[in-house]
């Protein structure tokens, strides 16, 4: 149960090893939170990750959990043995996702239908047992990290892009849905993020920070919105982007 | 039934419940007789300031009915005052007042219901001579989780009857209760108000002898006040008064008024240090600074913030919480520290009031014990605050104090453990109670005082 100050006592993330997801739920630690469980393909670097994250004097019970983002027959299970584990889940961050190599999807088609399973198909699963679970509850806070990328899709990236924009579309519809039963979703939709994700890569323009998105949306999920555009600008920018003919927007040079 | 956003009287934490308006003992029988995967709680007007009477995902039964005044039945030789739980003191003080009955404990507020006085175990400004309200309760019916309504008294079930005053409506619905009323010459208060610069003159008036000729007695703190005025206050004591200090033909008349309201949007932040700090210059120097004596009615001395009808909304749409500890009557030294903590934070707090408290009494989970306790209002949007409260909670529970449930908002389960050392007596007593465990409430939750039923 959260507290009166807005301080969640169960915190869920999805993506234990994600660099925006772990700074997001470093960032929501304080007095009054009792148990993190991290979700994760890959336990073990999750929990060297934690262990160097958490501080000593931190009261926090860490719970290490393991799934396969792209399993949608796993996902209600791994969801109700969280909740078997520690009870209500206040707030639940949900960071897994996978960009792949558009280049590659080319010569191995196929691989991106595991893409649009890990980001889209699986992860809806996931949100609608974490929604029913909260619909219950009669309260609790979804927090999605979506993509700027899914909000009008370019070649460069059209696997992923297309994936976010799916789930991205799932999650605002699901955030109307929970609203009339006391509890809320967040969609995050962030531009380009320096991250393991994106090491290699040529930045795009307004990049930024896991730490700088990390901080805008630990202060969204504490306040009751929808989405959260950052860095801010892009929400005015796509206000654009989403109007223009296509023949225009493709040949805009954002690579 | 409907489906509804609550929340304390602070308004933060909401959840959604199904309300069921509760008009009669027949419609809580038919929602006890069903399965509640999330349980049930009863609610009255809703003046618990954090979750006590909230059920995310559960049943809320809305207690609260002043339209049953005619069941009210007072017995005019021994003072006892029989009626539904539902009913509010505002009704109880309007039959009771004119009658020459005053009701032998009100907290700061008269729209409490009887119910929701004895779950939490409410206390007033006669603390420290009359005790908490579960004292003067003669009787109560009780409605359990298995259907049956029985009566409890100190000598009936004696161990059901305390577990369930203070036991925060965790043990089943109270329905009826009777209370020992105070009989009263007049509906005035003779009040004496003074004016004292620092903390130390406070705490030595408040102890002295002269403290317990007054039957009321409690000090506002300037929280914000540092150095040799830390914890400067002003000072209210009073008794009731009697028909020859009113005179007129009718001494026991009582006409309590709903003034303002406060506007229907506010900003966050509004009440500030700098606002509070104004705020707190003009209440200070306007207490003389010799003692002064006048006559007060029983809303301006005892229910001030009822004079402004929905005030909560002051603190905006992040709410407020109020902070209540106690410490034993030897821990100045905590008091000092913890109004130092605040003044040096800035963290304003709009109410400060300070209350040097009697006897505890035999309710394992009864808050008042024998010291000073401190109450403020704090604003809920300040990312400092849990860090900040955390370090006073644990000078809280290190001196031996506690936090009242009351009014919790944030403290942890494991604070709860420390500071009430009979919490597992209660929790067995409870149990015996609700075998079910069908009562649960979302404070219950954060602070684990049930096991819910999977």
């Amino acid at each position: 149960m959260k507290n009166g100050l807005g301080v969640p006592q169960n915190i869920v993330l999805f993506g234990g090893t994600s660099d925006i997801g772990c700074e997001i739920v470093r960032q929501l630690i304080q007095p009054g939170v009792a148990n993190i469980v991290l979700v994760s393909r890959d336990i073990e670097a999750a929990e060297t990750r934690w262990n160097g994250l958490l501080n000593d004097d931190n009261q926090v019970n860490v719970h290490h959990v393991r799934f396969d983002g792209a399993d949608a027959n796993g996902m209600v299970d791994v969801v109700n043995g969280i909740v078997d584990d520690i009870g209500d889940l206040d707030v639940v961050v949900v960071a897994h996702a996978v960009l792949g190599s558009e280049s590659d999807f080319l010569k191995d088609p196929v691989a991106a239908a595991s893409v649009a399973s890990i980001n889209y198909g699986a992860t809806m699963v996931l949100l609608l047992a974490l929604g029913e679970r909260m619909k219950q509850q009669g309260y609790g806070r979804l927090c999605l990290l979506s993509s700027v990328a899914g909000m009008r899709v370019r070649w460069s990236n059209a696997v992923y892009g297309s994936s976010k924009a799916g789930i991205d579309g799932f999650a605002l519809a699901l955030d109307g849905e929970l609203r009339q039963y006391g509890a809320s979703l967040l969609v995050v939709r962030p531009g380009f993020v320096s991250t393991k994700m994106t090491a290699g890569m040529k930045k795009a323009p307004l990049s930024t920070t896991a730490d700088a998105v990390a901080s805008v949306t630990v202060k969204a999920i504490r306040g009751n919105g929808s989405v959260l555009w950052t860095p801010a600008a892009f929400r005015f920018i796509f206000g654009v982007f989403r109007l223009l003919p296509e023949a225009i927007w493709r040949r805009l040079p954002l690579g | 039934m409907s489906r509804e956003r609550i929340s304390g009287w602070g308004r933060t934490a909401w959840t959604s419940a199904d309300v069921v308006e509760v008009r009669d003992v027949g419609t809580l029988k038919t929602v006890v007789g069903s399965q509640h995967r999330r349980g049930v709680i009863a609610r009255g007007l809703g003046r618990a300031y954090g979750a006590a009477a909230q059920n995310a995902g559960g049943i809320v039964l809305a207690c609260a009915d002043d339209s049953r005044v005619d069941n009210i039945h007072l017995d005019s030789s021994s003072g006892h005052l029989t009626a539904p739980a539902g009913l509010s003191l505002d009704a109880v003080l309007r039959f009771s007042v004119p009658r020459g009955w005053f009701i032998p404990v009100t907290p700061g507020t008269r729209f409490v219901t009887l119910g929701g006085a004895v779950a939490s175990d409410v206390h007033g400004k006669n603390h420290h001579v009359d005790g908490s309200f579960g004292q003067h309760v003669e009787s109560m019916k009780i409605l359990l989780s298995s259907g049956e309504e029985v009566v409890l008294s100190p000598s009936v079930k004696p161990t059901w009857f305390w577990s369930t005053v203070g036991g925060m409506g965790l043990t089943g619905v109270v329905t009826e209760v009777t209370v020992r009323m105070l009989p009263v010459e007049s509906s005035l208060v003779m009040v004496e108000t003074k004016r004292l610069g620092n903390l130390d003159d406070v705490i030595a008036s408040m102890s002295g002898k002269s403290d317990d000729e007054f039957r009321y007695s409690v000090a506002w703190v300037d929280m914000l006040a540092s150095g040799r005025s830390l914890g400067r206050g002003v000072l209210t004591r009073g008794n009731h008064a009697t028909a020859s200090d009113v005179g007129g033909s009718e001494p026991c008349r009582y006409d309590p008024k709903v003034r303002l309201a406060a506007p229907p949007w506010v900003p966050n932040g509004l009440l500030n240090k700098f606002t509070v700090r104004a705020f707190n210059e003009v209440w200070y120097r306007k207490a003389p600074a010799d003692a002064h004596i006048g006559l007060e009615t029983i809303p301006a001395f005892f229910h001030p913030l009822d004079g402004v009808r929905q005030w909560n909304a002051l603190y905006g749409s992040n709410g407020f919480i109020q902070y209540q500890f106690i410490v034993p009557l030897e821990r100045v030294d905590v008091l000092r520290t913890v109004i130092g903590k605040f003044s040096e934070a800035g963290v304003a707090s709009f109410l400060a009031v300070l209350k040097r408290m009697g006897k505890s009494n035999s309710a394992p989970m009864s808050f008042p014990t024998e010291g000073w306790t401190l109450t403020l209002d704090l604003a809920a949007g300040s990312s400092r605050l849990p860090a900040l409260l955390e370090h006073i909670d644990e000078m809280v529970l290190d001196a031996g104090g506690r936090h009242y449930l009351a009014k919790d908002a944030h403290v942890s389960a494991l604070a709860v453990e420390r500071a009430y050392p009979r919490l597992e007596e209660w929790k067995h007593i409870r149990d015996e109670m609700d075998p079910r465990r069908l009562w649960v409430s979302d404070l219950a939750r954060r602070l684990r005082l049930v096991e819910e039923a999977s």
